[in-house]
């Protein structure tokens, strides 16, 4: 029935030519362009938000300072406490970057989130990973960082020869691993979901007897599209949560 | 009778590319269980609490988004991996 349907294979989906600068390191193309704009885009809000600073805010600086009050209480005053305030700039800067270049999955003619791509993702998450290790050293001193990231308190000792290489692995190797991957391959999952519900809609618009199916499938696609604002915006949310949860732990240990 | 080990020496080709397949199914489907199984598990327990004390929904809902984005990210190792997997 559908055995003409051609589904594109995954490199097609993801990787452009370079529009600039072709065959360099510093080749230009479309992914590129998407984080430019998405620090364009994070400059110019927060900035247009600080400009004038009127004392009821409105508009831009509405936005912005409802923003901010929502990384400070759903993310800073819950994983780090009021002392972590002094990261609320890196957090909501971090918050903001991520959510913009989501939410280039559903603009139209763009439609492409660049952190379908690993390369933020990963810069992002070696950022927090030697953030929170930097700060455990500093709050801890090197030993009492190792030892309380290491050894779990009320832990019988015959069971440390189990419990430490475990800690050790998921503290300092999987969390920056996960960290990334979680945001890549959430945005690419949603990226490959969305072409292929529109790669079938336009097999579907035929002339044939098939073209039945294509209000639901055309339907889904557009539940789909409004899904992936949620995930958009929740993926930039839990990347900023669990930085939080790790600087926390770091300034915080678990005594 | 179609001697299986001629055929598979034939399509050599053929064979490994749908087995490549077959194994990228596995690897993702397999995956999927155990955090299927652990996001229903956190989530149901999160309304449970909910319910229970529907002043404390703020603290829940933060944790429980943390509880399900560490379970996710096992499914998500799993997707990424079946990727990986070439023939």
């Amino acid at each position: 029935m559908l055995l003409g349907l051609d589904f594109p294979p995954i490199s097609h989906l993801t990787e452009w030519d370079g529009f600039a600068f072709d065959g360099t390191p510093f080749e230009f193309n479309k992914v590129t362009l998407i984080y430019v704009v998405a620090v364009g885009l994070t400059l110019w809000f927060f900035g247009a938000a600080g400009r004038r600073g009127s004392l009821v805010p409105h508009g831009v600086q509405n936005m912005a300072e409802a923003s901010v009050d929502f990384i400070k209480d759903s993310v800073i005053l819950q994983t780090i406490g009021p002392d972590g305030m002094r990261y609320l700039p890196f957090l909501t800067s971090m918050f903001f970057f991520i959510f913009f270049i989501n939410i280039f999955e559903i603009v139209p003619f763009i439609q492409f989130p660049g952190n379908a791509r690993m390369a933020v993702p990963l810069m992002l998450a070696l950022i927090v990973w030697v953030l929170y290790i930097v700060l455990g050293i500093k709050h801890q001193g090197p030993f009492g960082y190792l030892k309380n990231s290491l050894i779990p308190p009320g832990v019988p000792w015959p069971l440390l020869f189990l419990v430490v290489p475990i800690e050790f692995v998921s503290t300092f190797l999987v969390r920056p691993f996960s960290l990334a991957i979680r945001l890549f391959a959430n945005m690419l999952a949603g990226h490959l979901i969305l072409s292929t519900f529109a790669i079938l809609c336009a097999a579907l618009f035929s002339k044939t007897l098939l073209i039945v199916i294509l209000p639901f499938s055309f339907g889904l696609l557009i539940a789909l599209t409004a899904f992936e604002i949620l995930v958009a915006g929740l993926q930039a949310f839990i990347f900023t949560i669990l930085t939080g949860v790790y600087v926390g732990s770091s300034l915080h240990p678990e005594h | 009778m179609i001697d299986l080990v001629t055929l598979a020496a034939q399509e050599a080709g053929e064979l490994q590319a749908g087995l490549t397949a077959i194994g990228r199914g596995i690897v993702y489907g397999g995956a999927a269980i155990g955090p299927g199984i652990g996001i229903g598990l956190v989530v149901g327990n999160a309304i449970t609490a909910m319910a229970r004390q529907p002043e404390s929904a703020g603290v829940v809902r933060t944790t429980m988004f943390l509880g399900i984005a560490f379970t996710e990210a096992l499914a998500l190792f799993g997707f990424v991996l079946s990727f990986i997997i070439s023939g």
